[in-house]
């Protein structure tokens, strides 16, 4: 049995993270008290930085000398990360950053929420870029994912984001450590990283380019990158489409919601299926789509105002109605109202 | 012919855009001789500032960074705990060390992060067209305080080294210039025995130089060395701020 915090720092150390730099805030402190005991267990580098800002830096710092860095916080410490991630994204710079969301927008509150979806997948920090975005939805899923994120991040050389809340932090339940093999065992051969010139002509890293047309190019670099995460990266769960007449989708906390509302509403005789992303960022679209002739409608739930709610009507392209139904701040969404609203829609 | 000096190894031969007149080219060279000095080169890392010395990385023949406006001494923080062997060192202006950054300066120091600091302080902010910096002078004018700086609005220059020696985790600390060669000479000293501290894994040392901006004072090259002897060295004395080698009375 593990905690959802305990299991994202586990999975970071049995990703091979080498280096962790934190700082407190709640709902993730757990996370950050794992790893100060672990990392220093272990013979790596622990930090409990003087800001979060520092924190992004001193993970820029361990990446590009070659190391396997991670930080985490929660939405407003995330905040203050955006300028660090995105010149991480600029300078080709891996790293694994976990968001234990909590609810906004400004101080907030201190319980689990899903506001920072925008954030998270659309790039989060200024410029024109993308992260790959994980989001579990159970304790397995916060140490399975937490681990696979250092490959990923080192295949693409960018940024990753877990993306959690502050009830997976929180909440207990049985994890298996180390049993299972990662599904990417990367170690990818890093020749670009600064650790001395010695045997070597002398290496730079930077996101600053000026001259005409430079940066342009250096633009649709990224994009290819983004391009072949789309077309490869893309993980989603789907329970009892295939004679669905409505299908909820949701992630993370919502999406156990949505498993409960699916069995309720399946007892009482409705035909509701579920879509789970995995990832985010890159989104399922296809399965959306896929989906969108057979299925009358598609519910998403979610813990926010509604953000994946758009990807979901941008993935339809218009050809199905998309509802919503949701709790900002903090607020969890009701098994029984799921219910209801999905009986409504059928009338 | 025999060749008495040339370029150093650790400097490279692409022409530097700073102005005339300007410190930064003297002090990125006495940094490259030194480097080479000690044999270093190979094993350097060096993290460039925002501002003027933006693009340091294409004057220095070893490995060199970029960081976000402030964050070295945190860049530095996260490639020394990584590559501990590894010599780390930041270049700052006034801005990026002592108004965004002052956060991450303090604590490096504190933690007695085992890197080097080379701050240059030019009392304003040249890259950006000659604004205020916290090292600004009282009376001074700059873009953004074309009056002259009033304390009543825009406080004190601060004297972040003074600050920096009051730390547990700060080893040697000292305040140089390279207004003339007997200066420059000293600087180099103090550069040097930085690094050395490093090298012997003594733990944090910053080397404060005051350095000529012509362009944003507004003055003449020749005119620039006088102001450093007749202004900034009042504000910002030369010497050894703090010597954990020294005795205790004999620190600032």
């Amino acid at each position: 049995m593990m905690k959802g915090n305990h299991a994202v720092g586990e999975g970071g150390i049995q990703g091979g993270c080498q280096a962790y730099f934190g700082y407190p805030i709640t709902p993730q402190n757990e996370l950050t008290q794992y790893m100060a005991k672990r990392m220093v267990e272990e013979g790596r580098v622990f930090i409990q930085a003087e800001s979060e800002i520092a924190a992004i830096n001193m993970v820029f710092g361990a990446s590009l000398a070659g190391a396997r860095a991670m930080t985490s916080s929660s939405s407003p410490g995330i905040s203050l990360k955006q300028e660090g991630i995105s010149y991480m994204v600029g300078c080709e710079l891996p790293g694994v950053i976990v968001n234990i969301q909590r609810g906004g927008p400004g101080l907030g509150n201190i319980a689990g929420a899903q506001s920072d979806y925008f954030q998270a997948t659309r790039g989060g920090g200024h410029g024109d870029y993308y992260l790959i975005v994980l989001a579990p939805a159970s304790v397995q899923e916060m140490y399975d994912l937490t681990r696979e994120a250092f490959d990923l991040a080192d295949k693409y050389r960018n940024p990753v984001i877990v993306l959690a809340d502050g009830i997976l932090g929180q909440m207990l339940e049985p994890v298996k450590i180390g049993n299972q093999e990662a599904n990417l065992n990367f170690r990818v051969k890093k020749d670009w990283i600064l650790d001395g010139c010695k045997g070597r002509e002398p290496r730079m890293v930077r996101s600053l380019l000026m001259d005409e047309g430079v940066l342009e190019e250096h633009n649709w670099k990224l994009n290819k990158k983004y391009e072949k995460m789309k077309k490869t990266e893309v993980r989603v769960e789907t329970d009892s489409l295939e004679d669905a007449e409505v299908a909820l989708v949701g992630y993370g906390t919502s999406a156990r919601i949505c498993k409960e509302a699916m069995k309720t509403a399946r007892r009482k005789g409705i035909k509701v299926g579920l879509v789970r992303p995995i990832t985010l960022w890159p989104f399922p679209e296809k399965v959306i789509a896929e989906n969108v002739d057979r299925l009358k409608t598609f519910l998403v739930i979610e813990m926010s105002l509604g953000q994946m709610v758009e990807d979901v009507r941008l993935a339809t392209n218009g050809k199905c109605p998309v509802y919503f139904y949701g709790k900002p701040g903090g607020g969890i969404p009701e098994v029984d109202v799921i219910v209801e609203r999905i009986e409504k829609i059928l009338k | 012919m025999k060749k008495l000096f040339s370029r150093p190894e650790s400097l490279t031969a692409k022409r530097n855009i700073y102005c005339s007149g300007c410190g930064h080219g003297i002090i990125h060279r006495l940094i490259a001789e030194v480097i080479d000095e000690l044999g270093i080169r190979e094993k350097t890392i060096g993290i460039a500032p925002v501002g003027c010395a933006v693009f340091a990385y294409d004057y220095w023949n070893f490995d060199v960074t970029e960081a976000a406006h402030g964050r070295p001494p945190a860049v530095a923080t996260g490639i020394k705990r990584v590559l501990p062997d590894r010599i780390v060192f930041t270049y700052q202006g006034d801005g990026d060390l002592a108004a965004i950054g002052t956060a991450e300066t303090v604590h490096a120091a504190n933690r007695g992060e085992n890197i080097t600091i080379i701050f240059v302080n030019n009392g304003v902010y040249g890259m950006t067209g000659g604004q205020m910096a916290p090292t600004t002078l009282i009376a001074q004018k700059t873009t953004t305080t074309p009056l002259g700086r009033d304390a009543k609005i825009a406080g004190y220059p601060i004297k972040i080294s003074e600050a920096l020696g009051q730390l547990e985790g700060s080893v040697y600390i000292e305040r140089v210039t390279v207004n003339s060669p007997k200066n420059t000479i000293k600087a180099k000293r103090a550069i040097k025995k930085a690094f050395q501290i490093q090298i012997q894994n003594k733990g944090f040392s910053l080397v404060e130089v005051l350095s000529m901006c012509p362009t944003g004072w507004g003055v003449n090259p020749v005119e620039a060395l006088k102001w450093i002897e007749q202004k900034m060295i009042l504000a910002f004395p030369l010497g050894v701020i703090k010597d954990k080698n020294l005795t205790a009375k004999e620190n600032l």
